[in-house]
This record gives C-alpha cells, structure tokens and sequence, in this order.
C-alpha cells in the first residue's frame, strides 16, 4: 500500500499496457443470495400487524416520537429494493468491473433494517432503537480498542495474536488495582501496564528471539489466562472485597453534545474510557497516515530491510510500537472490569480478542475501517439482546450465530484476498 | 500468517534430527571405533556433546524443569501460609522456606501421584490407575493435535479444533445412539462418522481458504462460534440431539454397542480410542514422511509459491491438509463421545481440546512423535492437576501456566541455553579459544533457519 510495486522502467521507450479487467462476480453472488434468503424470510414467511420503532431520549436528550409502520408492506417494498440492488450488482460488475465497497455498504444496511421490521413485527413490543445502539457501542468498547492495538502492532511488523491476553491481562491488572487503591486512574493506569507487561513478552519472544509470532501470541493468551484464572481463584476469591471489589467509572456527559436526540445518549453521555476510544482511534489514524512516527512505523512493517538502509533502528521500532499496542489493548481491558461488570471473573474476555483480531483483517489493517468492522460485530452481537428483548421469532442461538456468519461471508466475499503489511510476521534479521 | 513456521519448523526438526543423528555416529566412532586421527578425537567428542548438550532434546526437558520452576514460583508465592511466614522473614527466615516447600512439594507430588503411580496403593494395579489416566486424557489431545499439527506443516493455522469437535459429537453422537447395528459395525460407523464431522466443519475453512483467500485463522474462530450455536440450538430442541424427556440440554447416552471398550479391563478408564491415537500417529507419520500427498503439503507449507511453480495444486494440498486434519481432530470428540462421557454429551463436550490441540502441536514441533509425547505430557498435566486441585487445593489453572511456558521457552532456544548457560549447537566456531570459554547465547543455527 506504500512504497512496494512501482514499476517505474528506466527505458524511454514508452511501454503500452493490455489493460486487464478482473471481474469479481463473489459480490453480486452474495447479494443476490441475501437477497433470496431476504424474499424467502420477509415474503414468504411474512408477519403481519405493525412494527414499532422507538427513539428514546438520554438524561439530557429529548426522546423522538415513535415510529409505526406496517410490518408486511415494510417488509415487502424492503425487499424488493434489496433484490433490485442485487440485480443492479451484476451490472455493475459488468460495467465496473468490481461493486463499490459502499454500495455493499448500503445493501447490508437496508437488509438490517428490513430484519428488524420483520423480526419486531406481529405484535411484538416496540423495538427500542437508542438501546440497540447504546449496547452496540458497549459492545464494541474492547473490540476497537483491540483492534487499534491490533492494527499497530501489525502495521509495524509484528503479528497480534495476542490481543487477547493484552485484554484480559488489563481486565485482571485494573479491577485489583482500582480495588485495592479506590482510585479509578490509578486502575486505567494499571490496565495500560498490564497490557504493556503482556506486549514485552510478545516483542521479547518475537523481535529478540525471532519466534514465530503466531506462536507466541496464541500461547500468551493460554498464559495470561492461566495465570489470571489460577491468581482469580487462589488470590482474588478469597479476599473479594479487598482485591476485586473495583469502583465503576461515572458516565460524564459533554454539555451540548449529549442533547442531541439518539446520538447524544449514545455516543456523548459515556464513561471516561469511551471518550478515550474516540482519541485512540483517532490518534492511531493521523499518527499512523501523517506523522513521522506513522510513516517509520509502517516502512518497518512493510519493508524493514529498506528502513534499516535509512537508519531506522528496526527492532527498536517494532519493539516500542508493540509495547504501545499493548498499552491501547490494555485500556480496553480496563472497560470490562471498570467500565461494564464491576468485578473481575475467570476468562471474562472470552474470545473477544480474537473478534477484534477478525476486525483488524475485516478493517484492512486500516484503524477507520477497522473501527466500523468493530462496530459491526458489537452491533451483532448486540442484536439478539434486543431482539429477546422485544420477542422476536427467531432462536436466540441463530442471533448469536449472525456476526460470525457475516464475518465469513464478509471476509469471503467482500474482502477476498487481503494484503496485509508486507513483512507482517516476518522477523527482521540484521546481518 | 501462518505459512513461515512451519517451514522453518520443519527444517528445525530436521536439523535437530540430523544433528542428533550424526552426533550419536560420532560418539559410538569416538567410543567404540578407531578414532582415524588422535588430534581430532576430542574436537569430535566435544562437537558430540555440544549437539547433545544443545540440542532439542535437553532444551525440551530444561524448557519443562523451568517452567514448573516458575509454577513452584507462583504457588509458593500465592499461599497464604507462605505470606504469613513471610511476614516476619527478617526474623526467622527460614520458616518463608519450609512454608514454601511444604506447598510446593505437596502439589508437584499430587501433580506425580495423580498422573503417574500413586505410591499410596497397595498393589501395582492400583498404583499404576493414574498413568492409565494419563494416557485416557491424552488421547483425545494426540489426535487433535495430530489434526492440528498437519495444518501447519501445510501452513495453515487451525483455530477451529473447537467447532470441528462439536460437528464431530454431533455425527458420532447421533450414530451412537439412534442407529442399531451390530456390536463392532456400529463403533467403526461411529467413529468414521466422527472423523467425516469433523472433516466437514474443517472443510468449509479450507475450501474459503482456497476458493476466496479467506484467512483460516478468521473462519476457523468463526466457524467455532458458528458450531457452539448450532449445537447448542439442537442440543435444546425436541426431535434433534436433545435426549427423549428431558429439559437439559444434553444427549442421550450412547448405546453400548457403541461405546469405546476399554484396553485393560474395566478397572482402567483407558479405552481403545488409544489405540486409535496411537494408529492415527504411525498413519500421519507415513501421510507426512513417506506418501506423495505428505510431499505436497509439506511442499505447500515450506513455500506455497514454490509448490505452485513445481506443478503442485496448492488449493488441492489445502483443502485436502484441512479436511484430514479436521478428521483427526473430529476424533478427539470421538474419544470424549464414545470413550469418556458416554451418557450423553452438552455443549461444552470440546472441553478445550481443540485449544490445547494448538499447544500440544507448538510443543511436539508438528512431528507426529513430537505431538504423541507432548500429548501424553499434557494428558499427564490434567491428570496430575485435578488431583492437586483435590488434595492441595490448588486451581487447576497452573497447569496451563506451566504449559504455555513449556511451549515459550521450547520455541526460543536461545532463552533456554542462555539461562542455563548451554553451549550452542552445530560446528564450533573456528575462531574460539577454549572449549570451556562461555559461549554467547545467540544461536547462529536458529537465526538462519528462521
């Protein structure tokens, strides 16, 4: 994506290129099969009666007024536009080549919407949109954070497995500290030490003694959570009230911001740590597009033996950057002992390392997409709270199922082949 | 991702193959043979005991020795006893060490007792009941990471042990229990339906794999969740793998024509799954050492363009490594079906297999023998530690402590030789004064192969 292939000739003679057109008809297939899913689901097994939208307002945020439409006719005028889109993608293959990644975008978001008209339809109670997205964000707290480490530590060369063991490793760290301290920053802090602590190993084991990556953050994980298992039971459990009895971060709402109808509540009345996501992801973008530091930090990953010509310490930058993805994945961890439960418990991350591992390579190793890949697989796993919520007709077991079905398909379809950084895993050898 | 390690593994094991190999000539020459040339003899003998000193095998026990010293480490530090005696440590220091001992060699002796031989039993039948256990936890761990360790000799990171065990349950399961057959044709049906489960979840990874260029490490952790729901749905649904009148979500039991009989009589635990372990051992031994299709995926997994360009279908040798080594791994979900739990099965009948799958594969260095030892080695671990956590109330949870530390310090052999101050392996430098000087911990060997 930077500097690799530019095959400028050095001979005058100017060379006339066969323009190759690639057509890639994986997009339409899929849109037109969630299209026929989407006919057999909303069509034929219509459900009748109304569908009730609701937006309620925040502590400061007015509420909207609430949404009825008719479930059948929704479903069906839904539908039809879902199928013409799916037609209009084989034209667009054949005129375009490829179908723009927003236009995927738009199909994906008109068939939630059908989904939810359907599945709250029938009588259901309404479905309560501002909720739906206020646990989308929850949701997707330690996904972003994770991914942003994620992202990081891969675009300078090493491979984040270990993103795991960085959560959980700043879950542990944060509960004991802020518990035994009463101190809230103190306990961010600790978070963002354990998740350095844990990034050491993978730098010391990956960049010093050049053991494959993979490896070594696939068995952090199985270390971090042996060892905070075998400290939660041995330590923790026996003195609850001391060790893990954390205080929870105070939601501050930002004046003006958080009166904004549905947004306000959902994204501006927020604890500390969410604010701190938006500067995180931020700052991971315009350090990593347009500073130095980013420009270093992406040569290394992309071809280190070309950054060493110029002088850049290789090891060292890896080194640090890693440590510095562990410090990010580390205060996502922090979310979930201080920002959400409010006491730690054994595995409490629970794979969710490795969902925003899947979100770094839904997201292209770019920190806005794989951000929005973050907030996709939140917004998933979120659905089915709210879907039980209202009664929806659909086993609870085939909602949970959804974000990973739509990661496969995702990563699949729409993102294929994807080319990570070039030296991605590959460890740098000075000789 | 995935692809580099397996090759350099590869070439790894070869090395340490080779230079074992060659070192043992050396030492029965220098033993036994005449030595061709006097002046030589030592260098040889020296060269001999530096490939032996440094070579994989003791860097494998070392790596074991250290990480349960650190687990020593971690229970000595997290008992209570030892903190009180550590309060007054100025005044009577010695107390903070016998506590200390006292804890840790209780549990590394319920950690023996429990996996080996219980010296507490009067006879050796009885005595010898936990290497039994050993080898029955062990078993389902050899075939996963058989299955596991096939993948990344081909390049491929199989996260999917989960999902492939749980389809895996579901075939063999259902066959368990529903079809009557007679007694030997219903456990060989049985557990071919195991294998064809657990093929098929790995299948679909290995197909996007190659159809799409999906990464398998995303659709095998996918596809694992997928599998947890989908057996999940059907383990609480009437009429599909719910048991007739109950409200649990469960099987029902296998019928025991079915059932995996055990090896040494009903006393043992120890059933023939085992036997398959061991079978499936020698088969992947031969797929990957001696068959044409073994040449291929190492092929692939050395240097997937190099493959390409020799001729060979490297979508084929994906597609194929995925779809046995998902059978092997379904297996282990055999071995807990058929074998351990037969009354029935839950969603949670992976038990973690198809994760320490992952590390029993690190660990025996994708070699099938390798992952036969380091399957009985972890097997032992289990065994050993639910006893601990019995008798010494201590969790379980050190186990896997000192098990990721096994596999860190296995995989960095440099670390290992320079804790212990080891002389690194392969021929001695040229330019080194003294035998007895002290060798740097860099390991020329490694950083090249790798």
């Amino acid at each position: 994506m930077t500097t690799t292939a530019d095959h400028s000739k050095p001979d005058a003679s100017p060379i006339v290129l066969e323009k190759k057109v690639v057509r890639s008809i994986k997009t339409p297939v899929i849109l037109t099969a969630v299209a026929v899913l989407s006919i057999v689901l909303f069509v034929v097994f219509r459900r009748g009666g109304e569908t009730t939208f609701t937006f309620a307002g925040g502590r400061v945020a007015p509420s909207l007024p609430q949404l009825v439409l008719p479930t059948t006719a929704t479903c069906v005028v839904l539908t039809v536009l879902l199928a013409v889109l799916a037609a209009v993608s084989w034209w667009l293959v054949v005129r375009l080549a490829r179908v723009p990644l927003g236009y995927s975008g738009v199909f994906a978001f008109l068939f939630v919407v059908t989904f939810l008209t359907w599945a709250a339809g029938a009588g259901s109670r309404p479905l309560p949109i501002t909720s739906l997205l206020l646990g989308t964000v929850s949701l997707s707290v330690p996904y972003i954070f994770g991914a942003m480490g994620g992202v990081l530590s891969e675009r300078s060369g090493v491979v984040n497995i270990a993103i795991e063991g960085q959560l959980l490793g700043g879950a542990f760290l944060a509960a004991v500290v802020a518990s035994m301290t009463r101190s809230l920053w103190l306990g961010l802090l600790a978070a963002l030490v354990a998740g350095v602590l844990v990034s050491f190993v993978l730098a010391a084991f990956a960049i010093k003694y050049y053991v494959d990556q993979v490896i070594v953050g696939v068995v952090i994980n199985v270390l971090v959570l042996g060892l905070t298992n075998f400290l939660y039971s041995q330590v923790l459990a026996k003195d609850a009230t001391l060790l893990n009895h954390p205080p929870l971060l105070p939601a501050i709402p930002i004046p003006g911001l958080s009166a904004i109808p549905v947004i306000g509540p959902v994204l501006f009345d927020q604890s500390i740590i969410v604010y701190l996501m938006y500067i995180a992801v931020a700052a991971v973008y315009v350090g990593l597009f347009h500073t130095r530091w980013g420009l270093r930090l992406r040569s290394v990953g992309e071809h280190p033996q070309a950054a060493d010509t110029v002088g850049i310490n290789v090891a060292g930058t890896r080194f640090w950057n890693v440590s510095l993805a562990g410090a990010i994945v580390g205060l996502g961890g922090a979310y979930f002992t201080l920002g959400s439960v409010g006491s730690f418990t054994e595995d409490m991350t629970g794979g969710q390392g490795y969902i925003a591992l899947a979100a770094v390579i839904f997201g292209r190793w770019d920190p806005i997409r794989a951000t929005l890949a973050a907030l996709l697989f939140g917004f998933a796993s979120n659905l089915q709270y709210t879907l039980a919520a209202v009664g929806s007709p659909v086993p609870s077991e085939f909602l949970l199922m959804l974000p990973y079905v739509v990661t496969i398909l995702a990563v699949a379809g729409f993102v294929g082949y994807v080319r990570g950084p070039a030296a991605d895993g590959k460890p740098y050898i000075k000789s | 991702m995935s692809g580099r390690h397996d090759g350099t593994r590869a070439s790894d094991a070869q090395d340490a193959a080779t230079g074992e190999a060659a070192s043992l000539d050396v030492a029965l020459e220098g033993g036994a043979g005449v030595p061709p040339d006097d002046e030589r003899q030592p260098d040889r003998f020296s060269d001999a005991l530096r490939q032996i000193v440094g070579g994989g095998v003791v860097i494998s026990i070392l790596a074991v020795v250290l990480a349960l010293v650190v687990g020593a480490i971690l229970i000595a530090v997290t008992d209570p006893g030892v903190q009180r005696a550590a309060g007054y440590f100025f005044a009577r220091p010695t107390d903070t060490f016998q506590a200390a001992w006292n804890v840790v060699s209780g549990a590394y002796t319920s950690l023996f007792q429990g996996s080996i031989y219980n010296f507490g039993r009067p006879t050796f039948a009885t005595g010898i009941r936990p290497f039994m256990d050993t080898l029955t936890y062990a078993t389902p761990l050899i075939v996963a990471g058989l299955g596991v360790g096939l993948g990344f000799r081909t390049g491929i990171f199989n996260i999917g042990g989960q999902g492939q065990m749980l389809i895996a349950a579901a075939f063999c399961g259902w066959i368990g229990w529903s079809l009557h057959l007679p007694p030997v044709l219903h456990l060989v049906v049985a557990v071919a339906a195991g294998f064809v489960g657990g093929a098929i979840w790995a299948a679909v990874a290995g197909v996007l794999k190659a159809r799409t260029g999906a990464h398998e490490v995303i659709v095998t952790i996918m596809l694992n969740w997928v599998a947890f729901y989908l057996i999940s749905y059907l383990l609480r649904t009437p009429g599909a793998l719910q048991a007739h009148g109950s409200n649990n979500p469960k099987s029902p039991a296998i019928l025991p024509t079915a059932v995996l009989p055990p090896i040494f009589g009903p006393q043992y635990q120890l059933h023939w799954g085992f036997v398959i372990a061991v079978a499936a051992t020698i088969v992947v031994w031969w797929l990957l050492e001696r068959s044409s299709l073994g040449f291929k995926f190492r092929a692939v997994g050395e240097n997937p363009h190099a493959a390409r360009v020799a001729g060979i279908s490297v979508n084929a040798a994906i597609v194929w490594s995925m779809v046995i080594g998902g059978g092997l791994v379904g297996l282990a979900a055999v071995d807990q079906v058929l074998g351990t739990t037969t009354g029935g099965f839950g969603s949670s009948i992976d038990a973690g297999i198809g994760f320490d799958a992952i590390t029993v594969a690190l660990l025996g260095r994708s070699r099938p023998l390798g992952i036969f030892i380091a399957g009985v080695l972890f097997g032992a671990f289990k065994a050993g530690g639910f006893l601990m956590q019995a008798a010494n109330d201590i969790p379980i949870d050190i186990v896997l402590v000192v098990q990721s530390l096994i596999v860190l310090f296995i995989a960095a052999p440099p670390l290992v030789r320079s804790i212990f101050r080891l002389p690194t392996p392969g021929p001695r430098p040229p330019a080194r004064p003294t035998s007895k000087a002290p060798v740097a911990p860099s390991a020329p060997k490694e950083v090249a192969a790798k």
